[in-house]
C-alpha cells in the first residue's frame, strides 16, 4: 500500500500529538507565567502519543508520504520503546534539581521534538529521510546536552557532540551519495532490487558506502569507533537527558541500522535467516565492531570514578551485546536485540534514576558519594541501584538476564561461538565495575561528609516501578517477547 | 501434599518477605523467624525422607509447571537417589547455620533476610530438574553470598566477597553456554534434564566432549577443584562463622551434585572417557595438594578450608571409578563431608568468639579450660581423619574400594594421604589444646548452650552413619547404580563413534 499526504496521516497520530504537543507549549511558554506546568504537560503529550501507538489499528504495513516514510510492526515496537523513553526523561526532568533552572518551555518543546524526530528515524523507508531525521535528533540532542548554560562541563559536551556528530553525519551523507550513485535511488526498496542482480554488483563500492554509512549509525548507537563523544556527553547532559540519549537516541539507531541493514539491503531466506549481499561481507565487519565495542566499553569502564561516566562505557559495552543480535543475521537474533533494548530501557534508565536522586541531594556524582550509602538512610535506592546494576550484569532474576539468554540463544543457534564465549567473558569483566558502586554503598561504612538521601516520592516512583519492571519482567516475560517477535516483520510493499 | 517441593523450596522466601516487612525495631523477631522458616523446611525434609521410595530410580514429588512454552521451559522440580540426601543436608546445615548465626549483632534484618533466599538457591537447585530452573537457583545463590560476605565478613572481606563472586560468575556463564548448547543440539530443543538424559546418544561425541568440559569448569569453581580453589580459602577466612558453615557444608556440594545431574546424566560418553583425567587425577591432586596446603597454615580457619579441599577431592575420585561402591562412596562423602566441616567450623567460630584470632600458635593448653569444647574439637578431628567408627571412614573406604580397580596409583595417592591428614589436624590439636594453659585465655567460658545446639546434632549423625551408614546409602543406591550403568553402557557406543 503506498499511501499519499493525506491518507497516511491515519498512521501518522503519534506524531500529530508530539508535533501539537511541541507547538502548544511554546505559546503556552509565552503566555503563562508559571512554567511549573509545562513538565506535567509533557509528560501528559508524551503518555499520550504512547497511547496513540498502543491504540493503532492493526495492518499488514503501509508506505506513508509517497514512500518517504514506512509503517508496520517494527515500527510500532520502536516508537513504543522512544515514547517511553520519552516519558521517563520528562519524567525524571521534572524531579531534577539541574532541569528545574532552566528555560522550562525550550527545554520541554526541545524534548519532544527530539522525540518526533527519533520517530521519524525508527520509520524512515529512505535514505534521504533518514539522514533527516538522524540530523534532527542530533540537532536536539546538541541543545539538550548543553542545556545547562552556565554549566562548563555540559557546554563542553555539547560542542564535543557537535563536532563528533557533524563530522559522522557528514560522512554518511557522503556514503549515501555512493549508494544512489550505484543505484539510482534513495528509496530502501529500490535499493535492495537494484543490488539484488549480483552480475552488476560494483562489490568494492557497495562495501565502502556501508561501512561510510556506518559511521553515521554507528555513532548514534555508540559503537566502536564512533563512541568517543558517549562518555563525556553522557557525563556533560543534565542526568534526565543522558537517560534519553541512553536509551531513546540509541534505540532509535538501533531502529535504523537494523532497517537499514536487514530489509534494505539484505534478504530473508526460509527459516527466519537473513543473507547478505554477496561479496559485500559487512556482517563480519560488524561482528568485529561488535566484539570490539563490548570489549572497550567494558574494560575502560573498570577504571571509572564517576557514576555517569562509568554508565556511559556501560553503555557502549550494552550496545556491544545488543550488537550480538544484529550479526547472527537471523530473526532470532533480531528479536533477542529487540528484546534487550527494552530490558537495557528499564535497567538503564533506573540506574540514571538512582544517580540523578543521589545528585539531586548531595550534588555529586562521583562513586565516593555513595560511601554506605545503605547504612545513612538510602537503603532504598542502594537496594534499586543494586537490582539495576545485576540486571545489566546479566544476574538472573532480572529482565537483563532474560536478555541476555536471548542474545546468547541466537548467537549459539547461530554458531558463533567465539562471539559466545567473547560475550561471556565481557558479562564477566563487567561485573568487575557493576560491583563497584555496590560494594561502596553496601560494604563501607559512612564517614559523615557524604550528606544525606532526601525521600523525593516523585522521583522514587518512578524508581519503584523500574525496579519492579526489572524483576517482574525477569520472571514473566511472555508479554514482551510476543511483543518483539511480533514485530518482526518488515514491510517492503511485497505481498 | 503434591507440593511439598514447593514449600521446601519456598517457605525460606516466605519468612524473608515477612523480614523484610517488619521494622528493623523488631531484632528478636527476625532470627525466631529464620529459625522457624528452617525448622519447617527441616520438618519437611525428613517428611520426605521418610516417603522416599528407595527402589526405583525415578523422580519422585514431581511436580511440573509450563513457565516459558516458546523455549520449552518448565518450572519442574523432583527429587530422586542423586538429590535426596543433599535436601537432607542443606535442611540440616541451614537450621544449625541459623542458630550458630546469633551472635551477628549488626544489620540483623539484611542478614536473615539473605540468609533465607540463600537457602531457597540452594534448596532449588537441588529439587530442580528443568536447567533453566536449575540454572536460575544456582545464580541466585550467588547474590545473597556476596552480600553476606561482604558486609559481614571479616577485614578482608571485599575482596574476598569479589573474589568469590567473579570466579562463581564465571563458572556459571560456562554453564549457560553448554546449557545454550545442549538445548540447541538435542533431538528435541528442551531444557528438561530427565528428557535430555534420556536421549542422550543423539550428542555427537565431539560436542559432547566440548560442552563436558564446560561444565566441567563450572561446576569444578563450586567444588572447588585445582587450579579453580583459590577463591575459598580467602572466602572462608573472611566469612562469617554460620557462613562459613554453609559455605562448606552445602555449597561446595553443588559443585559436585551438577556434575551428578549433568555431566553424568546427560553426557555419559565424554564423562566415561574425560573422568579419569579431569575427575581422578585432578581429584586426587585436591587430595595431596589440599593437605598439604593444610599443613601449612597458622590460621585455624584457613586450615580448616584447605582440609575440606582436600577431603572433596575424595568425591571427585569416588565420581570417577565408574563403580557402584565409588558412586556410592561419593555422595555419601558429600553428605559426611558437610557433617564434619559444618562441625569444624564451628568449632572454629566458638573459639574465635573468645580470643577474636585464629593464629594457631598463639593458643595453648585450652583443654584445661575448656574441657567439653576440647572433647568434641577431638571428637571432629578424629571424624575428619576418617577414624573407624565415624562416617567419614564408611565413605572414604567406599570411594578408595570403588576407585582401586580403576585407578589403582590415584587410590594409593588417596590412601597415603590419610596419613597427612591425621598429620595436621593431630599436630594442629596439640598446638590449640595440649600443653601449658596460656594465661591470656585463663577466664574464657566452656561452650555455651546455643554452641553445644549447633554440634552435638551433627556429632549424632557423625556417629550413626558411622555405624549404619544405610540410613543415607540405602537412599542413594537405586539411583545412583542407575546412573552409573547408564555411563558404563554408553562407553561401548563411544568407543564404537571414534573408531
Amino acid at each position: 500500500m503506498d499511501l499519499g499526504n493525506l491518507a497516511s496521516l491515519r498512521h501518522f497520530i503519534p506524531e500529530m500529538i508530539l508535533v501539537a504537543g511541541i507547538l502548544a507549549i511554546v505559546i503556552i511558554d509565552l503566555a503563562v507565567s508559571d512554567k511549573s506546568r509545562l513538565g506535567p504537560l509533557a509528560l501528559i503529550l508524551a503518555a499520550l502519543a504512547l497511547v496513540a501507538i498502543g491504540l493503532e489499528p492493526a495492518s499488514s504495513g503501509a508506505w506513508l508520504f509517497h514512500r518517504m516514510l514506512v509503517f508496520d510492526s517494527f515500527a510500532i515496537y520502536f516508537r513504543a520503546l522512544i515514547a517511553l523513553a520519552a516519558v521517563v526523561a520528562i519524567w525524571m526532568s521534572i524531579g531534577s534539581e539541574e532541569v528545574r533552572g532552566c528555560d522550562q518551555g525550550e527545554y520541554y518543546a526541545i524534548l519532544l521534538a527530539s522525540t518526533f524526530a527519533m520517530f521519524l528515524m525508527a520509520e524512515s523507508a529512505n535514505l534521504l529521510m533518514a539522514y533527516l531525521a538522524l540530523e534532527f535528533v542530533s540537532l536536539t540532542s546538541y541543545i539538550l546536552t548543553g542545556f545547562l548554560r552556565h554549566n562548563r562541563r555540559s557546554l563542553e559536551a555539547a560542542l564535543k557532540y557537535l563536532i563528533y556528530g557533524g563530522v559522522a553525519s557528514g560522512t554518511m551523507i557522503y556514503g549515501m551519495s555512493w549508494i544512489f550513485g550505484i543505484t539510482g535511488s534513495l528509496d530502501f526498496n529500490v535499493i535492495n532490487k537494484a543490488l539484488s542482480t549480483p552480475a552488476h554488483l560494483p562489490v568494492l563500492a557497495v562495501f565502502v558506502a556501508l561501512v561510510l554509512i556506518l559511521t553515521g549509525m554507528g555513532y548514534k548507537v555508540s559503537s566502536v569507533p564512533f563512541h568517543m563523544w558517549a562518555p563525556d556527553v553522557y557525563t556533560g547532559a543534565p542526568i534526565p537527558i543522558t537517560t534519553f540519549l541512553a536509551i531513546g537516541s540509541k534505540a532509535a539507531g538501533f531502529a535504523l541500522l537494523t532497517r537499514f541493514f536487514f530489509p534494505a539491503i539484505s534478504h530473508l531466506a526460509a527459516g527466519g535467516s537473513w543473507t547478505a549481499l554477496e561479496g559485500v561481507d559487512w556482517p563480519q565487519l560488524l561482528l568485529f565492531v561488535c566484539i570490539i565495542t563490548m570489549t572497550l566499553g567494558n574494560l575502560a569502564a573498570l577504571q571509572q570514578t564517576n557514576m555517569k561516566r562509568l554508565l556511559a562505557y556501560s553503555s557502549i559495552a550494552q550496545a556491544g551485546y545488543a550488537l550480538m543480535g544484529f550479526v547472527v543475521l537471523s530473526n532470532d537474533g533480531i528479536r533477542a536485540m529487540l528484546f534487550y533494548l527494552f530490558a537495557y530501557y528499564v535497567m538503564d534508565a533506573g540506574a540514571f534514576l538512582v544517580v540523578m536522586i543521589v545528585a539531586n541531594s548531595t550534588g555529586r556524582e562521583d562513586v565516593e558519594a555513595y560511601r554506605g550509602l545503605a547504612w545513612r538512610g538510602g537503603i532504598v535506592p542502594a537496594v534499586a541501584l543494586t537490582i539495576f546494576l545485576f540486571s545489566l550484569t546479566g544476574i538472573p532474576l532480572t529482565v537483563g538476564f532474560i536478555g541476555k539468554f536471548y542474545l546468547f540463544a541466537a548467537v549459539i543457534k547461530g554458531q558463533f561461538y567465539i562471539l559466545a564465549i567473547v560475550g561471556i567473558l565481557n558479562s564477566v569483566v563487567s561485573l568487575y565495575y557493576y560491583l563497584k558502586p555496590i560494594r561502596v554503598m553496601f560494604f563501607e561504612q559512612p564517614r559523615g561528609d557524604e550528606g544525606t538521601v532526601r525521600f523525593e516520592a516523585w522521583n522514587y516512583g518512578l524508581m519503584g516501578v523500574l525496579a519492579c519492571a526489572t524483576i517482574v519482567f525477569g520472571l514473566y516475560w511472555s508479554p514482551i517477547i510476543s511483543f518483539a517477535n511480533r514485530s518482526l516483520s518488515f514491510f517492503t510493499g511485497a505481498a | 501434599m503434591s507440593h511439598v517441593l514447593t514449600l521446601i523450596t519456598f517457605i525460606p522466601i516466605a519468612g524473608m518477605i515477612l523480614i523484610l516487612a517488619l521494622p528493623d525495631s523488631m531484632k528478636q523477631a527476625f532470627k525466631w523467624i529464620a529459625v522457624v522458616a528452617t525448622a519447617l523446611q527441616l520438618g519437611i525434609a525428613i517428611f520426605l525422607y521418610d516417603n522416599f521410595d528407595t527402589t526405583t530410580s525415578a523422580v519422585q514429588f514431581a511436580e511440573k509447571a509450563s513457565w516459558m512454552p516458546a523455549y520449552h521451559i518448565s518450572y519442574f522440580i523432583g527429587v530422586d537417589g542423586i538429590s535426596i540426601s543433599m535436601i537432607l543436608l542443606t535442611a540440616l546445615i541451614m537450621f544449625i547455620s541459623v542458630f550458630a548465626s546469633f551472635g551477628i549483632n549488626r544489620a540483623e534484618k539484611g542478614y536473615y533476610a539473605m540468609l533465607l533466599m540463600l537457602d531457597t538457591g540452594m534448596m532449588g537447585v537441588f529439587v530442580s530438574l528443568d536447567f533453566f530452573l536449575f540454572y536460575i537457583f544456582w545464580e541466585v545463590m550467588l547474590l545473597p553470598m556476596y552480600f553476606l560476605i561482604g558486609i559481614w565478613g571479616g577485614p578482608r572481606r571485599e575482596y574476598a566477597a569479589i573474589k568469590f563472586f567473579l570466579y562463581t560468575l564465571l563458572g556459571s556463564v560456562l554453564i549457560l553456554l553448554a546449557m545454550l548448547g545442549l538445548y540447541y543440539y538435542s533431538a528435541t530443543p528442551t531444557f528438561d534434564l530427565t528428557e535430555l538424559a534420556a536421549n542422550s546418544s543423539h550428542y555427537s561425541i565431539g560436542f559432547q566432549r566440548i560442552a563436558w568440559i564446560a561444565l566441567f569448569i563450572g561446576f569444578a569453581i563450586k567444588i572447588p577443584a585445582f587450579p579453580f580453589h583459590t577463591w575459598l580459602p580467602d572466602a572462608h577466612v573472611e566469612a562469617p562463622t554460620a557462613i562459613s558453615v554453609i559455605l562448606a557444608g552445602v555449597l561446595l556440594k553443588m559443585g559436585t551434585y551438577g556434575i551428578l545431574r549433568v555431566n553424568f546424566a546427560v553426557l555419559p560418553a565424554a564423562s566415561y572417557q574425560l573422568a579419569w583425567l579431569f575427575l581422578g587425577v585432578i581429584g586426587t591432586i585436591n587430595i595431596v595438594y589440599g593437605a598439604m596446603c593444610a599443613m601449612a597454615q597458622t590460621d585455624y580457619k584457613k586450615l580448616i578450608a584447605y582440609s575440606s579441599i582436600s577431603h572433596m577431592g575424595y568425591v571427585m575420585l569416588g565420581l570417577a571409578a565408574f563403580t557402584a561402591a565409588g558412586i556410592n562412596g561419593a555422595v555419601l562423602q558429600m553428605f559426611n563431608h558437610g557433617t564434619i566441616t559444618a562441625m569444624l567450623f564451628i568449632l572454629v567460630g566458638v573459639i574465635y568468639d573468645r580470643a577474636h584470632h585464629r593464629e594457631i600458635n598463639g593458643f595453648g593448653g585450652l583443654a584445661q579450660q575448656m574441657p567439653i569444647y576440647t572433647a568434641i574439637t577431638g571428637f571432629a578431628f578424629f571424624a575428619g581423619m576418617g577414624l573407624p567408627g565415624m562416617s567419614a571412614f564408611i565413605s572414604e573406604v567406599l570411594v578408595l574400594l570403588g576407585a582401586w580397580q580403576t585407578h589403582p596409583i590415584m587410590v594409593a595417592f588417596g590412601a597415603a594421604t590419610a596419613i597427612l591428614t591425621a598429620g595436621y589436624l593431630l599436630w594442629t590439636f596439640q598446638r590449640i589444646y595440649l600443653g601449658p594453659l596460656n594465661e591470656k585465655y585463663k577466664d574464657f567460658p566452656d561452650l555455651s548452650f546455643r554452641e553445644a545446639f549447633t554440634l552435638v546434632p551433627l556429632g549424632i549423625i557423625v556417629l550413626i552413619l558411622g555405624v549404619y551408614p544405610h540410613a543415607i546409602l540405602g537412599l542413594l543406591n537405586t539411583s545412583l547404580v542407575h546412573l552409573n550403568q547408564v555411563v558404563l553402557s554408553t562407553s561401548g557406543a563411544a568407543v564404537a563413534m571414534l573408531h
